[in-house]
């Protein structure tokens, strides 16, 4: 620790910081544009240029470190006098168009303009133009004459986006910020160039146009869209959601918001909402009152249970419900006598099921990616799947960790990777057992050797090892692996209530079916919460078949989708911005939020629909006036923390048999993960929602007689699909990477599995 | 895709520098891509960002920095005329129109032979010489007069330079 005065003020802060971070820290602003803590140091605004005592000239406060004894002046003549200079020219060829730029309201050099600029200018000449860039559909750079050129959006895509898709080209008066010969922006952190630009070159677009930030009220959220749990915050203007920006929290978001978060409530107000109930009648869909359609439903459930047997029934919902939907939703069926309930729908493999000692979660805090030295990753489309963790990873990896993979593709993590091992999907099991063993025998080579060598060691199962059907039995190897290096074990976790939906019970105890077998073995009723099951579940083919051989469907949906084809009901609920409630992050973190707007149309909070169907079903222990008092029957006096356990025991590894045919390896595609993701219009005009393509290796591709680019038909149980192939000879062999959860590839069968390809 | 005259010679170039920093090699790589083909099209910044392990934006930002990168075609010849003020002092806005009319283009354009380029230029720091020339960024030629230019030009055609 140093001592320095700023303004006279004592200060006593970290050697080594510089004279803007020990200002910010004591309180004191110091005006900036290309500064931010996040990112690098440019110095190139000029625009922190503070006095110091001794120094000849004005010295930039961003890269300027402070000394013992430092005397700094932030409001002497000699550094207004410079603060103003610069605003001068920063202004010189800055637009004034302030009434009809976006930004306008929540401007930095607006704000900086006022605070610090001078009253008018004495330019008088023509401002330079600098034309506008299509880069894609998230982030608008119409108006690039309004640059200052700070390179923020640069150094974000080199440091934390890990990806320079814009750069700053030419020079002089001619830089203008840039992508390469046009291309887009593709980058799934892209929005916070958004944020970052602290003058609006670089705006929403989907925002474009919509409020003014003054308009907007305020609403603290959660993220659904993911299993980090991002703070963030609902912007609304006339009961609408307009926009969604991220709430600093280091511990989890730091300060950035991943696209699927940023613009997913594009897909919020979208034609197809329901937002009336509905029951079929005579094939038909008529609109009516809450009440029928609740007599409706409940007497539809009723006669299942008394006639055909309550075992008949069965009720499915995704990681994306809170946990007091939930909640509410396992203990209707339970109170109507039936165990069949499971949120877990895209999960292939259950033997872990009674042998697991807590709920799967992610083993330790998120910021504890920051500290970790090792890090094994098995089974994970990290990027796609967690956007910002990856980021955070990104940055454990310059300061030294060592990351590991192990998976069935090989997509550039965008970050130094130490080992990585590509296989099929059905040689994950051996694969993993043999770093096993050799971590156990405390190799010193390779990814062994990386793991044994490490002090903080996390072992992590992603999505993809999570939804294998040997899941459980990677688990255990896993837990081996961590063991073997005093390490954490951990899941990724697929949506952002994957633990709540554990600590809510929403799974199977011992006597019921799980999310598979309810769907193998039919049920003659279905109760669907937040599901499109030809899209959420591990087997579309089965998936829809058996809904369509039900007798009753009812779901519980924000939209009207296929359940059009084979639902009797359907009850407009309420997406996570409509209503209050809970979820459980990955790390554990139980965050609760309120509705930022009213429902849509007739539409309610599901809680309060299952509210209902309980109390007319005469289900005991439905009485909750709020949300908060569901979520209290189910965390009151319950340590969270004590029923988070990775711990599995009785699962055998078995040496993996050979199988037979080309392996299908599936991921969910980043903006197909949700019902509100895949509505969203300008995420699915991104590259990243580009319609499915398959991807083998060359040698494979010459073996069916194809070329890169040639369309094939893909068949897999009783569904086929025809669409366009690529070679990756990244790829192992014998393998087709074929993404689900999209319409174009629902009518396959299962994520794992045999699949033949041919030519179309 | 990059020759191997390219390749060998920006291999030689990364010797100069720590293994891990390749991308030290981005403007001596710019440099040989425009010796052996006169100009650097974009998907040549591919290859080299490739080669270099480098982003694509990255050596597009470099190449677009530097003035004497050319980033389209300027002919199988590149005559950098300076400008500045010396030089414009000392006529080179006559040897400008001499060889604007000479070769019938205008100062950025290319003879329709693809011969010729012509483009303006920045200080060579040889005001002693001037008015003077650059030919492909490489020989200087000062002391500009219609008759020295035309010989430049012969000299060219006959392809003695």
């Amino acid at each position: 620790m140093i001592n320095i005065e700023i303004d006279g003020k004592q200060i006593e802060t970290d050697n080594g910081s510089t004279v803007i971070e020990a200002a910010h820290k004591a309180g004191i602003a110091i005006p900036h544009f290309c500064y931010h803590k996040k990112l690098s140091i440019a110095a190139n605004c000029r625009m922190c240029l503070v006095q110091v005592e001794k120094a000849p000239k004005p010295l930039p406060a961003c890269a300027t470190p402070v000394t013992e004894g430092m005397k700094i002046f932030t409001h002497s003549d000699q550094a207004v006098k410079a603060q103003k200079g610069v605003m001068e020219f920063l202004l010189v060829n800055h637009p004034l168009d302030c009434p009809i730029c976006d930004q306008g309201g929540e401007c930095m050099l607006q704000d900086m303009s006022v605070g610090y600029g001078a009253g008018h200018s004495r330019y008088h000449e023509e401002k330079r133009v600098v034309l506008g860039k299509d880069i894609g559909p998230l982030v608008s750079a119409e108006e690039m004459s309004r640059c200052i050129s700070c390179t923020r959006c640069v150094r974000f895509g080199q440091e934390v986006g890990g990806q320079m898709e814009l750069g700053q080209a030419f020079r002089g008066e001619h830089a203008e910020i840039i992508s390469f010969v046009s291309s887009t922006v593709d980058s799934e952190l892209s929005g916070n160039m958004i944020d970052l630009c602290p003058v609006g070159a670089l705006t929403s677009k989907p925002f474009r146009y919509k409020a003014r930030s003054w308009e907007l009220s305020r609403r603290r959220s959660v993220s659904a869209h993911d299993s980090l749990g991002s703070s963030l915050a609902v912007h609304t203007k006339n009961n609408q959601v307009l926009r969604v920006l991220p709430i600093e929290n280091e511990a989890i978001n730091e300060c950035w918001l991943s696209d699927k978060d940023r613009f997913a409530y594009e897909g919020l107000n979208t034609p197809d909402r329901l937002t009336k109930p509905m029951i079929k009648q005579d094939g038909k869909w008529l609109e009516v009152e809450w009440q029928v359609a609740l007599e409706y439903a409940a007497n539809a459930l009723r006669h299942i249970a008394n006639g055909a047997g309550a075992e008949q029934l069965g009720a499915l919902t995704t990681g994306g419900s809170t946990l007091e939907e939930m909640y509410l939703l396992q203990k209707l069926v339970r109170g109507m006598g039936s165990d069949n309930v499971d949120f877990r729908l895209r999960q292939a493999d259950f033997s872990a099921d009674g042998k697991q000692q807590g709920a799967p979660w992610l083993g330790m805090a998120v910021a504890d990616f920051s500290r970790a030295d090792r890090l094994l990753i098995v089974g994970s489309f990290l990027r796609k799947d967690h956007p910002l963790l990856a980021a955070r990873i990104r940055q454990a990896v310059k300061k030294g960790l060592q990351v590991s993979v192990i998976h069935s593709v090989d997509d550039d993590l965008l970050m130094p990777v130490a080992h990585k091992t590509v296989v099929a999907p059905n040689a994950l099991v051996s694969t993993l057992a043999q770093l096993a063993q050799a971590v156990t025998a405390k190799q010193t080579e390779g990814m062994a050797g990386s793991l044994v060598s490490g002090e903080r060691v996390a072992v992590m199962l992603g999505n993809f090892a999570q939804q294998h059907p040997q899941a459980a039995q990677l688990h255990t190897l896993a837990q081996q692996i961590a063991s073997a290096t005093k390490g954490k074990l951990g899941f990724l976790g697929e949506a952002a209530n994957s633990v709540g939906g554990y600590l809510a019970q929403a799974k199977p105890s011992a006597t019921g079916l799980n999310a598979s077998s309810m769907l193998s073995n039919p049920r003659k009723a279905y109760v669907l919460l937040n599901v499109e099951p030809e899209l959420d579940c591990a087997n579309p083919q089965q998936a829809l078949a058996a809904m369509q051989g039900a007798d009753t469907v009812i779901a519980l949906t924000a939209y009207k989708h296929k359940a059009l084809d084979y639902a009797d009901v359907l009850l407009p609920i309420a997406p996570f911005t409509e209503t209050s409630g809970t979820f459980v992050s990955a790390e554990g973190r139980v965050q609760s939020f309120k509705g930022a707007v009213k429902p849509l149309g007739e539409a309610r909070p599901a809680w309060k629909v299952l509210r209902v169907l309980g109390n007319l079903l005469k289900v005991e222990g439905f009485e909750f006036d709020t949300s908060e008092a569901v979520r209290d029957e189910v965390l009151k006096g319950v340590d969270v923390a004590s029923n988070l356990n990775n711990t599995l025991a009785g699962v055998e590894v078995q040496a993996t048999s050979a199988a037979s045919g080309m392996q299908r390896v599936s991921e969910v595609p980043i903006y197909a993960t949700d019902a509100i993701v895949r509505r969203s219009a300008p995420l699915q005009a991104t590259a990243d929602a580009s319609t499915p393509q398959v991807w083998m290796h060359s040698e494979e591709l010459n073996n069916i007689g194809v070329k890169s680019g040639m369309n094939v038909k893909v068949m897999q149980g009783s569904g086929s699909v025809k669409l366009a192939c690529h070679a990756d000879d990244k790829l192992p062999k014998g393998v087709v990477r074929v993404a689900a959860g999209h319409p174009a590839t629902a009518a396959l069968g299962a994520m794992f599995g045999e699949i033949t390809v041919e030519r179309a | 895709m990059l020759s191997q005259q390219v390749t060998t010679l920006i291999d030689k170039e990364l010797k100069k520098y720590p293994a891990n920093q390749r991308q030290s090699a981005v403007m001596a790589a710019l440099r040989f891509v425009q010796d052996e083909k006169s100009w650097i099209a974009t998907d040549d910044m591919v290859d080299i960002a490739n080669y270099l392990g480098m982003q694509q934006m990255a050596v597009y930002e470099v190449a677009t920095f530097y003035h004497m990168y050319n980033l389209k075609p300027m002919g199988k010849h590149t005559l950098t005329v300076c400008t500045n003020l010396s030089c414009t002092l000392c006529g080179s806005g006559d040897s400008v129109a001499y060889l604007e009319k000479k070769l019938g283009i205008k100062m950025g354009e290319v003879t329709a032979d693809g011969k010729f380029g012509l483009r303006e230029g920045e200080c060579m720091g040889a005001c002693i010489d001037a008015p003077l020339l650059t030919l492909n960024n490489k020989k200087m030629c000062g002391k500009l007069t219609n008759e020295k230019i035309d010989k430049i030009l012969a000299d060219l055609d006959g392809g003695k330079a």
